[in-house]
């Protein structure tokens, strides 16, 4: 409790001392985020092999290039983002200066996720500094091998003043959150972020968080079966199916069922060979307790599996696995299910499909595979999630100018690329008037009268745009 | 059921129809809520008057134009905001489709205040329709007459299951929380704002939160005192203190102290005559509570003036009191009422500590001719908002956000920030099932060489923008040599070609018109010397220009009809910026019609 409470005072001096508010220092420490990003790669993809048996491949991909795209992206933009947005006046407040400051929140506390333990992690840090706060930053302690590294490296790199890690279980986060915190910004599950709010909610901090969910991948009309098996086998078996965005079920009729299977099927041989579990390019489940839950799932469903379902408990590995017949109430159906088992459901018509996805809770992501646009338009209006992508899976969230983040259950706020630097900044409104036309004020003070507000009501009205003003 | 649950499911019902959704819909909604407040003033009037004795002229200044203005700015706006809006690309997405969707969220419930009862419950409310949302509406049992025909007349006009309200107290508010909602839009007090946001967690609904605080103002010695006391007296004595943003205390030095309290004593009376009791534009305080509470506040304080209060009418006159700390019981919490009281700071720094030291507040004023100081209390400080110089007025320009921050509360709203704190912006990739050749990098089994393009392809940013100049310029050049060599073989052809260049394009292509216009002048025999020079004017004129303009238009046309180069250029000379001088000179060579011909053209190319 002490040392927490200690490391929160040194944050809070060095912001108020106004340290992390110059554009310089938040490049400078942009720019060394970078660097131990860029220096470490090798150690980092060593911990996540540790970890998740993260293939290199995927490690550099989700963790390292995506970190430092968001960096660069962040050192080149932070001047333009930090300029005072000047707004539309009306007449009434022609003369003076309105405009929009980005400032600093304070000190914000970034709780990170085990399934990407670096970039779930260092991309709203990206945010946070660029938007100038100080932070403290809680790696996950399920994902640990990451959790020391970030733990020994930061503090190497980053200012000690202003960026801190704390370690620790769910009784330290408890303990942490007590601590009244100027933003919190959760990625984790829903479970947990209802305490969060709840411990937010005491100190009235501000909170993203950033869930899971179902996200519903729909299979409709025309489609080229090939392309779309490798998409989704893409997708779904990215990190072993542990990704928050990760297609969790297949929509589709019958008959595009009978022809993906097979097609589903030689994707995977394709991509993981005969023996996946020999193949390097195949996470693992990251904890006995998750594979446990897992196994759990494959128990009690009452879907068929077709392709996969071996598992080795020793090596925490479950074979990419696909089932059938699956039913709406069916035990895959209820949670998120965070691993490598797709169950696929079939529905004859596209609108039903989309009545069963809104009958769940909003997801982080839906897709859709069409070659027809009329049904991705149909399912883009018709239903309601954090992302939406068509024909393709995940890779919505390579893009920065696009914001991630959920809604409903799936989450609140959004980060990545500008949209991260605004979750971390206050937009103080702000207007300089003059001294002078103190007669024009005149109309607004009292005594009061009709001819007053007369003219009143033409200078605040939205009309009133003079272009030569 | 209870009736809370019932209400909820009604309203989430009719918003899974999906009537709400249509840009008609919420216009046509927006309208009728526009007729409900022309044709239902003189109710809403009376309601204010019940409820906190504002005059009609107040009620309408303070409470009916603001959401008026509101509402005819989403109405014009609307199609704008609800557009999707594209964002940058990256290499790997150059084929696709990339934008943000604003959607609406669902079901929103709209906790309105007592102390603007309609303003403060409607502007919401206008988001929430042009957010295409379900909305409740439980305006504030405090100001019951309002609550009342809130309840009445609102859905005589808006559609009865998508915009229901609920009315009722604390208990039925609790009720209310347990249901589950796709946000919460809460205005009130700081302690209500905590029980918003913990009754919202076990739901996970995302929350705005508008709530009061003690917005400080700090008046410079070095400020016109006088006009300054007259717009702080102002702010402060509007709905007589329960203002969320009235200036709640004053900081300023010792030596001004007196000359600020005889100031304010002097606008009182300018504004409400002798006696503000009598005066219809002086308001009462909501109920006995708040005025028990209010008149509490003044205990141990120096008075300066005022301090007189009748019970019996909820009166509580303009008050100043002098001298007081920083510890006395009238600065522990927010007044929203008619008491000001000054505090003295030696300096603009104790002032900045002594804002610091407390919780962030909604608004921060600070009057002083000074800029540099202005930019350094601006900079030192954190509030919801700052006005240099005034007070409240920013909360009338609906183009800045207005929220609190920390203990002030958290969202934004009015006028486009309203509509985006109650939509959904979905990011949206469409993309197509070709070009899987180009994905087959970042499939497993995974090599070394398909790392380093995948590292290039998938992630790796691109200047789109760039890419276009890029290709403009291409375009240009094969232009200009098509020119050239069209104006060598063909000179007495009419032609016409245009180039419309973006101002970033400009520093690198600015060579390539020049190149082409001096080609041809060299070419056309035709051409006079001082047509020549006109033109090579014009040219060198327009190359100096370029950060100047956002765009610009140059137009080339072969010799044949000159006048027509001429007023074609010459209508183009106002957005280039060009100095009288060229404008005269061009202006000597034109003729009439052609300038006639050539202004549509650029409108028409513009």
């Amino acid at each position: 409790m002490d040392s927490h409470s200690q490391v929160l005072e040194r944050l809070r001096t060095a912001f108020r001392s106004g340290i992390t508010l110059p554009l310089e220092f938040r490049r400078t420490q942009l720019t060394k985020l970078l660097a131990l990003v860029e220096d470490n790669e090798e150690q980092i993809v060593k911990a996540l092999h540790q970890d998740l048996a993260k293939p290199k491949f995927e490690s550099i991909l989700s963790e390292v290039e995506i970190v430092t795209n968001e960096l660069h992206h962040a050192i080149s933009n932070v001047a333009t983002w930090i300029q005072p947005e000047y707004v539309s006046k009306n007449l009434a407040t022609k003369l003076d200066d309105c405009f929009v400051r980005r400032e600093p929140l304070g000190v914000v506390l970034i709780i990170g996720p085990w399934n990407y333990p670096l970039q779930l992690l260092i991309l709203p840090l990206v945010g946070a500094i660029a938007a100038g706060n100080c932070a403290v930053i809680k790696p996950s302690e399920i994902s640990s091998a990451t959790d020391c590294l970030v733990a020994e490296l930061i503090p190497k790199y980053l200012s000690q003043d202003c960026y801190a890690v704390v370690r620790g279980g769910a009784e330290e986060t408890k303990a942490l959150l007590q601590n009244r915190f100027d933003h919190i910004f959760y990625t984790g599950s829903q479970a947990v972020a209802r305490s969060v709010v709840q411990a937010a909610s005491v100190h009235l901090t501000p909170v993203t968080l950033e869930l899971g969910g179902k996200c519903p991948c729909l299979i409709y009309g025309q489609i080229n079966i090939q392309a779309v098996a490798h998409r989704v086998v893409w997708a779904k078996y990215f990190n072993a199916g542990q990704s928050c965005v990760a297609p969790d079920y297949v929509l589709c009729t019958k008959a595009t069922r009978d022809a993906l299977v097979p097609a589903l099927t030689t994707v995977l041989e394709e991509f993981y060979g005969k023996e996946p579990q020999k193949s390097p390019d195949l996470s693992r489940i990251v904890s006995a307790r998750h594979f446990t839950r897992l196994m759990k799932l494959l128990e009690k469903t009452k879907g068929k599996v077709v392709i996969g379902g071996q598992s080795d408990e020793k090596d925490k590995y479950i074979a990419p696995t696909v089932l059938v017949d699956v039913e709406e109430d069916d035990a895959l159906m209820g949670e998120e299910i965070f691993g490598p088992i797709l169950p696929i459901l079939t529905v004859e018509e596209l609108e039903k499909s989309i009545e069963l996805v809104n009958r769940k809770e909003k997801p982080l992501a839906l897709y859709v595979f069409s070659n027809e646009s009329s049904v991705v338009k149909t399912t883009m209006e018709k239903t309601s999630s954090g992302g939406f992508c068509s024909n393709d899976g995940i890779i919505h969230m390579a893009l920065p100018g696009l914001p991630f983040g959920g809604v409903g259950a799936s989450g609140w706020g959004s980060y990545h690329g500008r949209w991260g630097f605004e979750t971390f900044s206050h937009r103080r409104a702000c207007m300089l008037r003059g001294w002078a036309l103190e007669r024009l004020n005149g109309l607004r003070y009292p005594p009061y009268s009709e001819d007053k507000l007369k003219w009143l009501r033409w200078t605040t009205s939205a009309r009133s745009n003079c272009s030569l003003m | 059921m209870s009736q809370e649950e019932l209400v909820v499911e009604r309203a989430r019902r009719s918003f899974q129809t999906g009537r709400s959704k249509p840009l008609e819909f919420r216009l046509q909604q927006l309208r009728r809520l526009q007729s409900f407040l022309k044709e239902r003033q003189e109710d809403i009037k009376d309601a204010l008057q019940k409820d906190l004795g504002k005059s009609g002229c107040a009620s309408e200044l303070y409470e009916l134009l603001v959401v008026e203005a509101e509402l005819q700015l989403s109405l014009t706006r609307l199609a704008e905001w609800a557009a999707p809006r594209p964002v940058e690309k990256n290499l790997f997405t150059l084929s696709d489709e990339v934008y943000v969707r604003p959607e609406p969220l669902g079901v929103v419930l709209i906790v309105g205040p007592w102390n603007y009862p309609w303003s403060l419950t409607l502007l919401p409310l206008v988001g929430a329709i042009a957010a295409g949302n379900a909305a409740i509406v439980k305006p504030s049992e405090i100001s019951s007459t309002s609550s009342t025909v809130i309840k009445q007349l609102l859905p005589l006009y808006l559609d009865k299951d998508l915009y229901q309200v609920v009315e009722g107290g604390v208990p039925e508010t609790q009720q209310l929380l347990k249901q589950r909602f796709d946000h919460i839009f809460y205005t009130g007090s700081t302690a209500v704002g905590k029980l918003v946001m913990e009754a919202a967690a076990p739901h996970l609904t995302p929350v705005t939160l508008e709530l009061g605080g003690k917005s400080p103002c700090y008046i410079d010695k070095d400020c016109d005192i006088r006009i300054a006391c007259r717009r702080i007296t102002w702010a402060k004595l509007i709905n007589c203190g329960q203002t969320c943003i009235a200036p709640d205390f004053i900081l300023c030095e010792p030596s001004v102290q007196n000359r600020v309290v005889e100031e304010i004593r002097r606008c009182v009376k300018e504004f409400y005559a002798d006696s503000p009791k009598t005066s219809d534009d002086y308001g009462r305080i909501i109920n006995q509570r708040q005025f028990k509470r209010i008149v509490g506040l003044m205990e141990g304080c120096t008075i300066a003036f005022g301090g007189d209060a009748d019970e019996s009418q909820g009166y509580i006159g303009p008050t100043v009191l002098k001298n007081v700390t920083g510890d006395s019981r009238v600065m522990q919490e927010e007044i929203f009422g008619p008491l000001l009281p000054i505090v003295t700071v030696q300096s603009v720094d104790e002032a900045i500590h002594f804002i610091n030291e407390r919780e962030k507040p909604l608004a921060l004023y600070v009057f002083s001719h000074n800029a540099k100081l202005i930019e350094k209390v601006l900079a030192e400080t954190s509030s919801g908002a700052l006005v240099a110089n005034d007070c409240i007025v920013h909360f009338l320009d609906s183009a800045l956000p207005f929220g609190g921050v920390g203990h002030s509360g958290m969202g934004r709203y009015r006028g486009r920030h309203t509509f985006d704190q109650l939509s959904n912006l979905r990011s949206c990739m469409i993309k197509q099932l070709k070009m899987e050749g180009l994905n087959s990098m970042r499939y497993p089994p995974h090599s070394t060489k398909k790392l380093g393009w995948a590292r290039r392809f998938l992630l790796s940013q691109l200047n789109v923008q760039k890419l276009r100049n890029m290709a403009m310029l291409a375009m240009l050049t094969c232009l200009a040599a098509f020119v050239v060599q069209s104006a060598n073989q063909c000179w007495h052809h009419r032609r016409i070609i245009y180039w419309k260049l973006v101002h970033e394009a400009c520093p690198a292509y600015c060579l390539v018109p020049k190149a082409i216009i001096l080609l041809r002048i060299i070419s056309s025999k035709a051409a006079s010397f001082t047509q020549t020079t006109a033109l090579s004017l014009r040219d060198n004129v327009f190359l100096s220009r370029k950060p100047a303009h956002t765009s610009t238009l140059l137009l080339i046309t072969q010799h044949a009809s000159l006048p027509l180069v001429e007023g074609l250029l010459c209508s183009a000379v106002p957005a280039l910026k060009l100095s009288s001088r060229c404008r005269s000179s061009a202006a000597g060579v034109q003729s009439g019609p052609s300038l006639y011909w050539s202004k549509h053209f650029i409108f028409v190319l513009m």
